[in-house]
């Protein structure tokens, strides 16, 4: 893949300038699976929020994708099966450790927060050696 | 409803964000995680800005006694570094490496409509279901 230092650095500030907009009007974190796992049956939490917030990105998923197709290319992703149990380990995972990229990533680091950065260390190290696994058992394979 | 409004704005900008930066496509995202690979350091960037600019916004929020539109400032309570969350960062650590997606770009990749990207996605709901589930079934018990 090509670098791209700038584009993904505004990028990086436009995720910033989100959720610190959402911190600002409603005192809510930016954590996309806490979001997720408040709407589920059972949440018990305030769903409003967490819906509006879901409705924003699909409506601008939708039309980015219209205008710019090249930057939802899906190429390279696994198998069904692979898919499923990332998904499940995923879920899980963002369950269990209350946060993923987002929660833990960004509003957790940028708060200061300890054990988010722990959490964040821990699931990038983890990522880059399952990615080296698989290539490695990849290569096997060929 | 400005609340409803604010939220739906900021999910939408949250989306632009990662679209610029590069997140909805799961190739780039695991070439960021290919250290020994083809490397490609560019979501270091996505982090880079995205922390920096909520860490100077969550600074400024601090001289704010209430968010504009009312309630409180919910900052999650600090719990320690627990084995939970210890596990649950491994977990994700490692679906995230075999696919290449975390919970927000798998929220904007819905919108291609991929069949892959939908069995992803309820397949992240019921792992969070199952934590969910459990947990609860745990508490009924002790109680």
């Amino acid at each position: 893949m090509s670098f791209t230092p700038v584009s993904s650095l505004f990028g990086g500030v436009l995720i910033g300038l989100a959720s610190g907009l959402l911190w600002f009007a409603s005192g809510h974190i930016a954590g996309v699976a806490g979001m997720l796992s408040g709407l589920l049956p059972g949440g018990g939490q305030a769903t409003g929020w967490r819906a509006a917030f879901l409705a924003g990105m699909l409506v601008a998923a939708i039309a980015l994708q219209a205008l710019w197709p090249a930057a939802f290319a899906l190429a390279g992703l696994p198998s069904l099966g692979v898919m499923v149990l990332g998904g499940v380990l995923v879920g899980v995972g963002t369950r269990l450790g209350n946060g993923c990229t987002s929660g833990h990533g960004v509003c957790g680091i940028g708060r200061g927060s300890v054990r988010s950065l722990v959490a964040t260390l821990i699931f990038v190290l983890v990522g880059g050696a399952t990615v080296f696994g698989m290539s490695q058992l990849a290569g096997s394979w060929e | 409803m400005k609340r409803l409004s604010l939220a739906f704005l900021a999910g939408a900008l949250f989306v632009a964000g990662l679209t610029l930066g590069g997140m909805t496509q799961p190739r780039k995202v695991r070439a960021f995680l290919d250290v020994t690979g083809h490397w490609d350091p560019s979501l270091a960037f996505v982090m880079l800005g995205a922390v920096g600019t909520y860490a100077l916004l969550y600074r400024l929020s601090r001289r704010r006694a209430a968010p504009w539109c009312g309630g409180v400032f919910s900052v999650p309570a600090q719990r320690g570094i627990d084995a939970r969350l210890v596990l649950g960062a491994v977990l994700f650590g490692v679906g995230w490496g075999l696919v290449g997606l975390c919970p927000g770009p798998a929220v904007a990749a819905l919108a291609t409509g991929n069949g892959r990207v939908l069995v992803f996605m309820a397949a992240l709901l019921l792992g969070m279901w199952l934590v969910g589930f459990s947990s609860a079934a745990r508490e009924q018990i002790s109680d």
